[in-house]
């Protein structure tokens, strides 16, 4: 844009007690301004500071609280600190024993691969649909009354205050180990992050577009629909793919907990000392999360 | 329908009472009086424009008939019922009978034109067939045949949001009169258009109301387009009428009573009428594909 603009005219920065070219102004000089004299009687004396005296203090006080926080911090762990000593000999050692890696593994993963990014996609899906309900109780324009409000908002930081694992944990309580705990807590966590963005998005629909719909007699239901949910449903798409991405992610560690998916073979390499396997499979999950990166990223780009 | 129907039966020579105002006051949560006992009465079709200076009261007033704004106090009778006292689902049914145009178009930007004009028929559509885009199809004939009346003939996949501001406004014309209503309600309908643009608007609003023998109510900031395309001109200051009489009584003296004293000298008239009655549609400099 500004590369095709006409060229600016050069406005040199004068040398110190230089006059500025005749018709010209200093750089940034408001236009009310009257022409700055380059007289040297000007310059002493004129001091300029970042920030105000009060301000440095303040700084400095916040230095050391954070300072004070992480001292504490560090003495309230009980840090082991000799484990550290030998540090990099551990790593080494590990670095060693997982390469190289063991190829013959990767036909066995690759099904709880391919069931970690069903867990993601079906677990986004659910979460999609059910975003919406939540999202027009969660708005203000569009809730019932404060009950309704409360409501939505009460299910939106339920679903976003416990993670994904966390949600995994219960619902391998509730259905037993297995994919469909994972799909639940992926769907689960997922509600509250679209809802919240999509409820935000609702709130900042062009009123005009709600009231010429009202305005024809229309149902508030049809004033949702037609409205306000074309109104939203780049936000709605847009984040649910963002979220998926973040999904084939997280569901990669839902095995940890018995959930489904790769994670089950990440934690049982892991225990059997199969490092060589491990490696394998960080491989893969990393070929994988970067592809779906990538596909996310290309079709935000596409919705208009 | 489009085109053979009937005049009404109250058209020309019967005065019965279409529209009846009564002290209608509207005071805002700000402690604003935005109107102040307005009495106003429509015995017959025809455009009434609503003239007045900034913060008259002109929104206020045609927001108020068909109660996007409730209205504090007063009645407003559209054949006889009285808006003010209706429950939701009474109010629906008689916003189906009142159109709308606003000045800033307000069509859902990301839908067709079709899905725009069709949004008129919604009071007459459940929510299952809303979702899917079922419309009857008597309703999707009339919606191309008013397509082509406002000029926007094979504009209908086309998306709202790659109109320019003449087209959109046609398109709102089509979706306020494809309600086949009783009354219009037109707010400021040229002011975010191009002088010339704006006489096409304004002439089309005339015709439309003019053949379906239909009453609008039109806020206009332009003197000059109330003078040509109004039959009646009602004049709004400080919430109240203090004008309301054919667009000829409009001298100095009146327009010192709507807006404040000025200097009234009129604006320079370049483009002169052609007064195109009948069906023709108006030609559309701005369609071009
Ligand atoms: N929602 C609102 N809340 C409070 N005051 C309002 C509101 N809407 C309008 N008003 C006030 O009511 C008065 C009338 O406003 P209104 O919009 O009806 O004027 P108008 O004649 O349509 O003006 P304009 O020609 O600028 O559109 C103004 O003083 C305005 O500030
Ligand atoms: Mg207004």
């Amino acid at each position: 844009m500004s590369a095709a603009g006409p060229p600016r005219p050069p406005h040199g920065r004068p040398k110190a007690g230089g006059q500025f070219p005749s018709g010209d102004r200093p750089p940034g000089g408001g236009g009310a301004q009257a022409p700055l004299r380059g007289d040297d009687t000007a310059a002493p004396g004129r001091t300029w500071r970042r920030r105000a005296p009060g301000e440095t203090l303040r700084a400095w006080l916040a230095l050391a609280v954070g300072a004070f926080v992480a001292a504490w911090s560090v003495s309230a762990l009980d840090i082991e600190w000799a484990f550290f000593r030998d540090a990099h000999v551990q790593a080494a050692d590990l670095l060693v024993r997982m390469w190289p890696p063991r190829w013959s593994y990767l036909p066995a993963i690759l099904r709880p691969l391919v069931e970690t990014i069903h867990i993601a996609t079906l677990g986004t899906a659910a979460a999609l649909v059910l975003s919406l309900p939540v999202a027009f109780l969660a708005a203000r324009n569009t809730t019932a009354n404060r009950a309704t409000w409360l409501v939505g908002r009460a299910i939106l930081v339920l679903s976003r205050s416990v993670n994904t694992v966390i949600w995994g944990l219960v619902f391998v309580a509730i259905f037993g180990p297995g994919p469909v705990a994972g799909i639940c807590a992926v769907a689960a966590r997922s509600v509250g992050f679209l809802a919240k963005l999509v409820a935000e998005a609702i709130e900042e629909v062009h009123v005009g577009q709600v009231e010429a719909i009202a305005a024809t007699g229309a149902r508030t239901p049809q004033v949702w629909a037609i409205a306000i949910l074309p109104q939203v449903l780049p936000v709605l798409v847009g984040t649910a793919v963002y979220r998926w991405d973040i999904n084939v992610r997280e569901s990669s560690v839902l095995g940890f907990v018995g959930a489904g998916g790769i994670g089950l073979y990440l934690y049982a390499s892991i225990n059997q000392f199969a490092w060589q396997q491990v490696t394998v499979i960080l491989i893969a999950t990393s070929v994988i999360v970067l592809a779906s990166e990538a596909l996310s990223a290309f079709v935000r780009s596409r919705i208009s | 329908m489009e085109g053979g129907e009937a005049p009404l039966p109250g058209g020309a020579g019967e005065k019965r009472e279409r529209l009846r105002v009564e002290s209608l006051t509207k005071v805002y949560p700000t402690g604003k009086r935005a109107l102040d006992g307005v009495d106003f009465t429509i015995r017959e079709p025809g455009v009434v424009a609503v003239i007045g200076s900034s913060g008259a009261g002109k929104s206020t007033f045609i927001r108020c008939v068909n109660r996007l704004v409730e209205p504090t106090a007063g009645r407003i009778l559209l054949d006889g019922v009285d808006l003010v006292g209706l429950d939701r689902a009474g109010l629906r049914a008689a916003r189906r009978r009142i159109g709308m145009i606003f000045q800033e178009f307000n069509l859902v930007e990301r839908l067709t034109v079709m899905e725009n004009v069709l949004a008129g028929r919604l009071g007459h559509v459940g929510l299952v067939d809303t979702l899917r885009r079922r419309f009857a199809p008597a309703d999707v004939d009339a919606a191309f045949d008013l397509l082509e009346r406002v000029g926007l003939e094979g504009f209908h996949d086309r998306r709202a949001d790659a109109l320019s501001g003449g087209q959109r406004q046609r398109v709102g014309i089509a979706r306020a009169l494809i309600q086949r209503p009783d009354l219009l309600l037109v707010d400021e309908p040229t002011a975010s258009l191009d002088p010339r643009t704006a006489r096409q608007i304004m002439r089309l609003v005339r015709e439309l109301a003019v053949e379906r023998a239909t009453p609008a109510i039109v806020n206009l900031h332009d003197v000059a387009l109330a003078r040509e395309f109004a039959d009646r001109v009602v004049g709004f200051s400080a919430g109240r009428i203090v004008f309301d009489d054919a667009p000829v009584a409009l001298d100095d003296s009146t327009l010192d009573r709507i807006y404040g004293g000025e200097n009234w000298h009129a604006p320079p008239e370049d483009d002169p009428p052609s007064t195109s009655s009948g069906a023709r549609p108006t030609t559309l400099d701005d369609a071009g594909a």
